[in-house]
Order: structure tokens, then C-alpha cells, then sequence
């Protein structure tokens, strides 16, 4: 969610009163934005930087204000203000309209082919006759920057480039050249640079880097002159110096270039209503009738009470001729409306979402647990009852967890592998729940032995013949941690599960263990083939069958395994599949 | 005590008295004999007086010195012959130091005032002693034979009656008993099974959720989240890169969704932005459980005629996010769906008051907010009675047309729904404030172990 900072003198002032810190969280939680900070320049350097950093900076009160992420029209002081004096019903909801200059003649940017192979979109706009204070100079700038960040994606989709109009002269053109091609002298430079040259300059920059590898690889880069050859920008990195804006501008020439033509258009919509009582875009108009938001919201208001509402939330409206309908007028601003619900949604802002009567719906339904779930809560009970307490471990770890330090080939696991880890603990989502519970032990070596922990939870294996090429399985695992192995223990665990799920012993319909066929000395160096049973002590492993087919394994864990997590005691481990006792 | 001590046999009864008195301590006893430290300078300066220097040599010297010195019974002449020597300033003294400390001395320290007594204390001559001591009497069992007592009640008494005659050692009530060995639950897991308990009360019905893995369709397409959206960003998701894509999709709703996102339809304007087949393929561990609702609701719509529905989950979810005391790369989310014809604003209100009194909690308000796939959106915020602030609790919303349509759902029915996690209620629950000693292989066992049973609504 985007945060935006208002001095809180000047808000007030915009706003036409003052309010106590409660007073504006209130009003805020109503319009659907949040207080998040009271806060001063001064206090923010002390926070990141200390107090000697601090000295001299500015106390005047901030306030950070949560804006929702899609209402790009209140990341500014104008903005919020707007919004605010509408919903408050102090102001009328603008309307913006084009002017022509007084030349008669438009502006015109003129897009080359070439762009298409790099960033294929441009729009571009000019505020007449403004006047700059620090403060709206700092906003102008600071909306740019919220925008780059949000909706331009870091500029990826859009670049925003603002230029004094009296400096340059149209027509422009947006083109395409090789690196080489480009000269100019960026913002803030004093010498010309050709765009190879600056790409390297700004390699280092702490702010420009991050944008550096949107068209750093490409074989031409944007650009944008003026009818004299001037380079006004080189989007997205850098503008040129040349039309650099400032207090005394007065008239801004705005360009938007863009992989995204809708985004550009909305942020070029942004800037411009933002700043200008001037706008070339019109109006579009919605109509929907009183009758499906009193449906929609559980309430019922007359159509002209309805027609109020929306007006509050700046959606200027107005009930026709038949008495029913309402006609909504969509500034430019309100790129968020595309569909009649979120006029809805207004109209229950504005109403009051806590002014709703809450009711209670009439739907008759009768409920049904998942049956794995059943018998998995069936099955916690009884395995805490027997003895054993419940961990609760991570799905995702490395592959180390799950193969070497298992004593296993990460190949021979079906694992599914994560592209983007930031750390190798989220490498794989795990095959088996048993370096979990291994983990769970070695951070819990301090407490009385023996350990004994379960869980019952789902691992994950690649599956063709699902949608998505994996699928999850059910498993319940076990450990015994203790001076001695422990074998009979868990192997009493694993009677005691047969029992809970009805199944006796025996061959066929019944359960039965049998001895893993590898026996002493076989290594997982020595027979490579058999990494399945790897994991566990030569000779003190067995399979688990029920009706007759393999559902597991249990055993006392191989030594390898028990140092590599650096455990120190003998350890014995159960780990079935409880999906055939569906 | 233990049960074989005799604190409660009443063979003797002992009571515990103090008495408190002041005794001199070694330098106060030295007083007594010789003298203050300032009477001893005062008598040891002759009439000519006498170098400072060779006073301070003396034992009592400098004590005395500053003690006489405020009492103004000598002077120091700074400037005099061959350095500073001190004189005396009057004829006579009085020792009172000395004749309080012979006061005490003789037992009779309560002539003195409690004052004068803790100013000698402070200058560590007199000292006050507790003597602790035990007055002993006959008790009420007083007997001058001794029976052994027996610790424990046997078959053997049992059989022979012959516990009518014994005395048994009284336990003591006081000590802890013996831990009963069991096992326990995880208190995240028994907070789950409340969660799930609550939601079958009222009639919800549990959805399968178990696909950790899940395409970007399902999970964001499916659900009107745009393709550009941030929370498909590699910052935010994890992407998998085996097995990389999902290859199967029901074509026809895969076809509405990409127009409903690039061109629009079914009373939408639309994203209006190239929708690309191959961002849905991509394989991800699953976001949020909205995932598995869409897949669900999309089965429900090709059902020949539409039921209305209750469904809910519990269950893992995935984020890419940068970890903190409260924040994990996976978690449980808490998720409630009702869909019927005319629901309304209202009801999704009215339904989360029915489910957050069961978890005890009353006072409930509502922030308009933002979420791609949900209008209008709110956050549900409940005022903390110990916080005494709001605090927020869950999100909610009602699906947008634009995911429900293309599904083939009809065109009256609404869809509410709502989510939480399942950690953070637990975290405030047992008080517990970094993630990592709940949940994950740090757990601490001792507190699994402690935990008490999960009443949500006490």
C-alpha cells in the first residue's frame, strides 16, 4: 500500500480546519485511507541515521497516510485534499476540460517505428500558465515519484519525463537510436555524455541503477527531441538538462512513454488533473439504476439519496427522466471505475459501511469436513494420546534437507524446485516430513530425552497426471530421540496406528513389516541405486505394506543422518502414507 | 517441607520469636574507652598547637580532624611558619559521641532517640541485632513414646484391617504432583481444529486445499488479478521452475477470463492489456487460498443448476516476503465463502459479527480498502480491549463480477467472502510475539508441552 507524506499544517490549511490526531484518523478510516504515522522530518532522520544527523532538519508534523493501492488520484496533498473536501461535501467534484493555447495550435509528439522495438508508446501533455510554490514544486515531484513506483512498475510500464515548455520547441519526435548515437547532457551534468557513457555513469548511482536493465540490453534506446535536435529525455533512465523545470516554470510539457499505453494513459491523467484545473480529457458517463445499489449493499435509499452519495465520492451524478436510473459522470481521475460495482462500492463508502444494518443471510447449508482432514484431526488426537508431540514444520526447505543430508540423490526425490528463492532454505517444497521433525529435535536438544514428535501434514511430489504437474500427499511421520534407538517404540507406534485405522495384522488384507532387503554394509556410496532406503541404519529398516501394498517405512535412522543434523543420540523414525485409509 | 517432615505431627509445637536490640561494633566499643575520634584530636593538640601534617599521621586523625573542625573546637591557621598547624579554639569539650555509646554500652540504648541511634549507625558505631529463637511447647499429640508412621496405605493393611491402628505421615499439600507423560498438540494446530469447529457450527462446508502448487491462473487470472499486477512479482511469489507450467485448463473459461482482462465483457470496461497465456501457466506455490475458492466456485457454476454454497479452509500459503518477528514465507490463512442469490453487503457484515463472536470477539467495525479481485473490499478491524485501540483482524469482501461470469456463474448470484490468518489471532492467544518460536523447526517444545487447551471465546 502506497504511504503518502502531507505536511500537516498545509493539509489543514487545504482542508479549511484543523482536526486532533483522532479526529483525522477518524475521518481517514471513513474515506477508506489510514493514519499510519505522525511523524517530522527531523524524527526520521534521528530513526534512520541518529541524532546527530537530525540536528537542524525540519519539525514541522508529517502525516503518513495509507493510500489504497489502486487510487492513484490521492497520492498527493492536491489530491487527498480533493477527495477529502468532496466526500466532506465543502467542494463540488471537479470537472476538468482542454483548452487550447492561445497560439491555436496544439503540441504534437510524433512516435517513430523504431520504438517499437524497445518502449512502442508515448503520451504527452502541456499545463499552461502554472504557478510553482516550493511546496507544489516538492509535490509535483513527489507524485512523480509515487507514481514511478506503483503504477508505472519502477518505470518499467511508464516513464514520466517533465520539461519547461519555453525551453524547446515542438514538434518533438519519440525515436529510437543506437547508444552511440545519443548525446546530450543529462539533469544535473555539465558535460555531454553519449548513452553508452551514461549507462556506465549511472551503473554506480544509487537511485538510476535500478532502472539501468530496462533497456540496457536493447540495440537502440528511446529518445525524445525537439524540433532543434534537443534531447528533452532519454526514457526511462534520464531527461536532458536543457528543459529542466523549475519555480519559475510556467509551462510544463509532460511526456509518458510506455510498454503499457493504458497505464501511460492513466498516469499522464494523473499528473495533469492533479495539477491543472486543465484537462484534455472529457468525461465518461455510467448509468445504473438506485435499485441495484440498495440491492447490491443491503440498504434502501431513495434514487436522488443515492444520486447524493455518489456525488460526495466525487462521482458527480444525477438522476434522469424515469425517476429510476442515475447518471454518473467518471472523472479521468477515477481510472479504478470499470465496472458498476465500483460505483457501488462508493455509494456504500459514502453511505457508511458501519451505518449498513448488518443481517444474517438466509442461505441453508449442511457441512461436510474434507475427509482427509477428518481423519488427519482423528489422528493427531490419538498419536498425542499415545505419547508423541505434535511439531509443526515448514513445507519449503533446501535441497540438502531433503537429499544429502538424508543420504539421498536430490534426483531420485520427485521434488519440486522454486525458481526465485532469496535463500536456500526455500530451494524444494519438502518430499518427506522427516528433516522437519530432525530439525525440530536438534533445536531442542536441551530438553529431557527421549523426544518423541509427530506430524501429520502434507509433502509435495511432481505428479504428470495433474493440471499443474504436482500434487500434495498426506504423510504421518514420527520420531523416537533417545540414549537407545528405540525401535520397538515406534514400532509400537506404528501397531498402534494400524489399530486406530482397523487394520490387523497379517499378510494380504492385513499390515506387515518387512526387512528392507540391503543389509550391513551397504552404503549409500556402495549401492547408489537404493538412496530410498538410504536414510536409515543397514538392516534396522523396514517396509510398511497394507492390503498389500507399500504405504512406508520405519526404522532406526543411519548415523550419517543423525550427524548431519547434528544431532548425537540414536534415533528410530516412522514415515507412512495415510492417504490409502481414506 | 516434604511429608516426612514433622511440620504438622503436633508431637511439639514451635513458635518463632524475634527480639531486636543495639550493640556497639568494634570501632563504637573503642569510643566508649578512649573516646571520640574528635575529642582524641581535640586533647592531643597542645596550646601551641600543632602541624597539621603530624596530626593526620595520628590514627583517629583524619576523622577527627573534619568531625572537631565542624564542631569548631579547633582551627587550622593555613598560613602559619613552617606550614599549616592547627590550634584549639576553646577550652573544654564535651564527648557526646563517646556518653551515647556508654548509654548503649550499660543496656539502656531506649534512653536514646531513634535519631541519634541511626546517626551513630551511619557513622558504623552501633549496629542492630535480631536474635531469632524458638519457644517450644508441649503439641497436642505430646507423647514421650515414639510409633513409626507409615508413609503409605498397602494391599497388605487392606486385607488385614490393620490400618485401623497405624498412623499415616500427613502429605504435604503443598508440593507439585508428578507430570502425567503424554503427549501433546501444537497449540497453531489446536487453534486450527477451533477454527475448523467454528466454521461447521455454522454450516460451512471444508474445501480441498491440499495443492500447494498452483498455476497463476487459478491463482491470480481466475480472480481478475491483472497480469501486472505487484503481487505477481518475483519479489512477492514464489515461481517454480520444476515443473515450470501447468498444461491444462478448461479452454472456454480460460478464453472468457483473457477477454474479461483484455478487452472486458459482462458489464466491465476490462484491464485493456495484452493477456498472455503464458503468464497463467505459471506454476507457483499458491498465494492465498482464494486459489482453491476459485477452482471450487468455477466447479460449482457447471453444475446443471446452481445450490448455494458455504466453504471454507485452513490451510498453508506461500509469500516471497522479506521475514520478520511476524512474518514467515508461509503461514495459514483462515478463509470463509458463501455464495447465494441477493446476498448483500449487509449479510457479509452480519455474517462476520455471527463468526467473530464465536471467537469472543463483539466489537467489530469496517475500513473501505483495496483488493484487485473483491468490490467493495474491507478491512474488518475489532477493538482490543488490552490494546484499548482497533485493531485489524481480517479482510473481506464481495467477489467481483468479472471473476464470477466467466465462471458461468448466474448472473444474481453473490459471492461474500472473508480471511484471516491463523497465526496472529494464536500469536495473541498465547501471548507469544516472534512467529519462529511457534511455528517451524525453533519451535520451543516446553511451550507446546505447557500450552492449555484452546477456548476461543474465554
Amino acid at each position: 500500500m502506497p504511504t503518502v507524506s502531507v505536511k500537516r499544517d498545509l493539509l489543514f490549511h487545504a482542508l479549511g480546519r484543523t482536526y486532533s490526531d483522532e479526529e483525522f484518523d477518524e475521518l481517514c478510516f471513513e474515506f477508506g485511507l489510514e493514519l499510519d504515522e505522525i511523524t517530522s522530518e527531523k524524527d526520521i532522520i534521528s530513526r534512520e541515521q541518529g541524532d546527530t544527523k537530525a540536528e537542524g532538519a525540519s519539525d514541522v508534523i508529517l502525516y503518513k497516510i495509507d493510500v489504497p493501492a489502486n487510487r492513484y488520484d490521492l497520492l498527493c496533498l492536491e489530491g487527498l485534499v480533493r477527495g477529502l473536501q468532496v466526500f466532506k461535501e465543502k467542494m463540488e467534484a471537479p470537472r476538468y476540460r482542454r483548452v487550447s493555447p492561445t497560439s491555436g495550435e496544439p503540441q504534437r509528439l510524433v512516435i517513430t517505428e523504431e520504438t517499437a522495438a524497445v518502449r512502442p508508446h508515448a503520451v504527452a501533455a502541456v499545463l499552461r500558465n502554472i504557478t510553482f510554490t516550493q511546496e507544489r514544486y516538492d509535490s509535483f515531484i513527489e507524485l512523480q515519484e509515487k507514481l514511478h513506483q506503483n503504477v508505472c512498475r519502477k518505470r518499467t510500464l511508464v516513464a514520466i519525463g517533465t520539461h519547461d515548455l519555453d525551453t524547446i520547441s515542438g514538434p518533438f519526435t519519440y525515436t529510437a537510436k543506437p547508444p552511440d548515437d545519443i548525446r546530450f547532457t543529462p539533469l544535473n551534468q555539465a558535460q555531454e555524455y553519449t548513452a553508452t557513457e551514461l549507462m556506465n555513469l549511472y551503473k554506480t548511482d544509487s537511485h538510476l541503477r535500478h532502472y539501468l536493465h530496462i533497456i540496457e540490453d536493447k540495440p537502440v534506446y528511446p529518445v525524445i527531441y525537439d524540433s532543434n535536435g534537443i534531447v528533452l529525455s532519454m526514457p526511462p533512465i534520464i531527461n536532458g538538462d536543457h528543459s529542466k523545470i523549475s519555480l519559475n516554470t510556467k509551462n510544463v510539457f509532460i511526456e509518458c512513454t510506455a510498454t503499457d499505453l493504458t497505464k501511460a494513459k492513466i498516469v499522464l491523467d494523473m499528473m495533469v488533473t492533479m495539477f491543472c484545473e486543465y484537462c484534455e480529457e472529457p468525461f465518461t458517463k455510467e448509468t445504473l439504476s438506485g435499485d441495484f445499489i440498495n440491492r447490491k449493499v443491503g440498504i434502501s435509499e431513495s434514487t436522488e439519496r443515492i444520486a447524493q452519495l455518489l456525488t460526495k465520492m466525487c462521482l458527480r451524478s444525477e438522476v434522469m427522466s424515469d425517476g429510476e436510473q442515475i447518471e454518473v459522470e467518471i472523472p479521468p481521475t477515477r481510472s479504478d471505475v470499470i465496472h458498476a460495482c465500483d460505483i457501488m462500492e462508493d455509494a456504500a463508502m459514502a453511505y457508511g459501511f458501519n451505518n449498513i444494518i448488518r443481517t444474517t443471510p438466509r442461505t441453508y447449508t449442511v457441512a461436510n469436513q474434507l475427509p482427509l482432514n477428518k481423519l488427519t484431526e482423528l489422528l493427531r488426537q490419538d498419536l498425542a494420546a499415545a505419547g508423541f508431540t505434535e511439531a509443526l514444520t515448514f513445507a519449503l526447505c533446501s535441497q540438502e534437507d531433503i537429499a544429502d543430508k538424508l543420504l539421498k540423490n536430490i534426483s531420485d526425490t520427485r521434488a519440486c524446485h522454486i525458481a526465485n528463492p532469496k535463500t536456500a532454505e526455500f530451494q524444494v517444497a519438502r518430499t518427506t516430513l522427516l528433516p522437519g521433525l530432525l530439525k525440530t529435535l536438534a533445536a531442542n536438544r536441551k530438553m529431557p530425552l527421549p523426544l518423541r514428535l509427530f506430524e501429520i501434514s502434507d509433502v509435495v511430489l511432481k505428479d504428470e497426471t495433474k493440471d499443474v504437474g504436482a500434487k500434495n500427499n498426506r504423510r504421518l511421520c514420527a520420531v523416537y530421540y533417545n540414549k537407545s534407538p528405540g525401535f520397538e517404540v515406534i514400532h509400537g507406534l506404528m501397531d498402534r496406528v494400524m489399530q486406530l485405522l482397523e487394520v490387523k495384522p497379517g499378510r494380504d488384507e492385513g499390515y506387515h513389516i518387512q526387512a528392507d532387503t540391503v543389509t550391513y554394509g551397504a552404503g549409500p556410496a556402495s549401492f547408489p541405486t537404493l538412496s530410498l532406503y538410504s536414510s536409515f541404519f543397514p538392516g534396522r529398516c523396514a517396509e510398511i505394506f497394507a492390503h498389500g501394498k507399500s504405504i512406508g517405512r520405519l526404522g532406526v535412522l543411519h548415523p550419517d543422518v543423525i550427524s548431519r543434523f547434528e544431532l548425537t543420540m540414536p534415533c528410530s523414525a516412522l514415515d507412512i502414507d495415510i492417504e490409502p485409509f481414506l | 517441607m516434604d511429608e516426612a517432615g514433622c511440620g504438622g505431627c503436633q508431637v511439639i509445637s514451635a513458635e518463632q520469636r524475634s527480639s531486636k536490640h543495639w550493640e556497639l561494633t568494634g570501632e563504637g566499643c573503642e569510643i566508649a574507652e578512649q573516646g571520640s575520634h574528635e575529642a582524641r584530636v581535640f586533647s592531643s593538640i597542645p596550646d601551641e598547637g600543632m602541624p597539621q601534617g603530624q596530626l593526620m599521621k595520628l590514627a583517629f586523625g583524619k576523622v577527627g580532624f573534619s568531625k572537631a573542625m565542624s564542631n569548631k573546637w579547633i582551627r587550622l591557621d593555613k598560613g602559619h611558619e613552617g606550614g599549616p598547624r592547627v590550634f584549639r579554639t576553646v577550652e573544654n569539650i564535651e564527648d557526646s559521641v563517646r556518653d551515647k555509646l556508654l548509654v548503649v554500652q550499660k543496656g539502656q540504648s531506649s534512653q536514646l532517640e531513634e535519631k541519634e541511634k541511626s546517626e551513630l549507625k551511619k557513622r558504623k558505631l552501633l549496629s542492630e541485632v535480631t536474635v531469632k529463637s524458638y519457644w517450644i511447647t508441649k503439641g497436642s499429640l505430646f507423647s514421650t513414646t515414639i510409633t513409626k508412621q507409615e508413609t503409605e496405605l498397602t494391599p497388605e493393611m487392606i486385607a488385614s484391617g490393620s490400618w485401623k491402628e497405624k498412623k499415616f505421615k500427613p502429605y504435604n499439600f503443598e508440593a507439585m504432583g508428578v507430570a502425567p507423560d503424554c503427549g501433546h498438540l501444537h497449540p497453531l494446530m489446536k487453534v486450527r481444529t477451533q477454527f475448523r469447529q467454528i466454521f461447521l457450527e455454522m454450516g460451512f462446508t471444508e474445501m480441498p486445499t491440499n495443492n500447494f502448487i498452483e498455476s497463476s491462473f487459478w491463482n491470480f487470472d481466475s480472480l481478475f488479478q491483472p497480469q501486472q499486477h505487484p503481487a505477481r512479482d518475483q519479489h512477492d511469489t514464489f515461481f517454480l521452475s520444476d515443473p515450470a507450467q501447468a498444461h491444462e485448463f478448461p479452454l472456454d473459461y480460460l478464453e472468457r477470463v483473457r477477454k474479461v482482462h483484455s478487452e472486458g465483457g459482462f458489464g466491465s470496461q476490462g484491464y485493456k492489456y495484452d493477456w498472455k497465456i503464458e503468464e497463467a501457466q505459471k506454476n507457483i506455490l499458491r498465494t492465498h487460498t482464494t486459489a482453491v475458492s476459485a477452482r471450487m466456485l468455477y466447479k460449482l457454476a457447471q453444475k446443471e443448476k446452481f445450490t448455494p454454497v458455504k466453504y471454507f479452509s485452513i490451510d498453508r500459503v506461500f509469500r516471497n516476503e522479506t521475514l520478520d518477528a511476524t512474518h514467515l514465507a508461509e503461514f495459514h490463512q483462515i478463509e470463509g465463502v458463501v455464495a447465494d442469490y441477493g446476498l448483500t453487503l449487509g449479510d457479509l457484515m452480519g455474517i462476520l459479527h455471527q463468526f467473530f463472536t464465536k471467537l469472543g470477539i463483539t466489537k467489530l467495525r469496517f475500513k473501505p480498502a483495496y483488493n484487485p479481485y473483491t468490490e467493495p473490499s474491507m478491512e474488518v478491524f475489532s477493538y482490543h480491549e488490552g490494546l484499548k485501540k482497533w485493531v485489524e483482524v481480517g479482510n473481506s469482501g464481495v467477489f467481483r463480477p468479472e471473476m464470477l461470469l466467466p465462471m458461468g456463474l448466474p448472473e444474481g448470484v453473490t459471492v461474500i467472502a472473508w480471511g484471516l490468518s491463523l497465526e496472529r489471532p494464536t500469536m495473541i492467544k498465547y501471548g507469544i510475539n516472534n512467529i519462529r518460536e511457534l511455528v517451524g523447526h525453533k519451535v520451543n517444545l516446553q511451550m507446546v508441552y505447557d500450552s492449555p487447551v484452546c477456548r476461543l471465546d474465554a
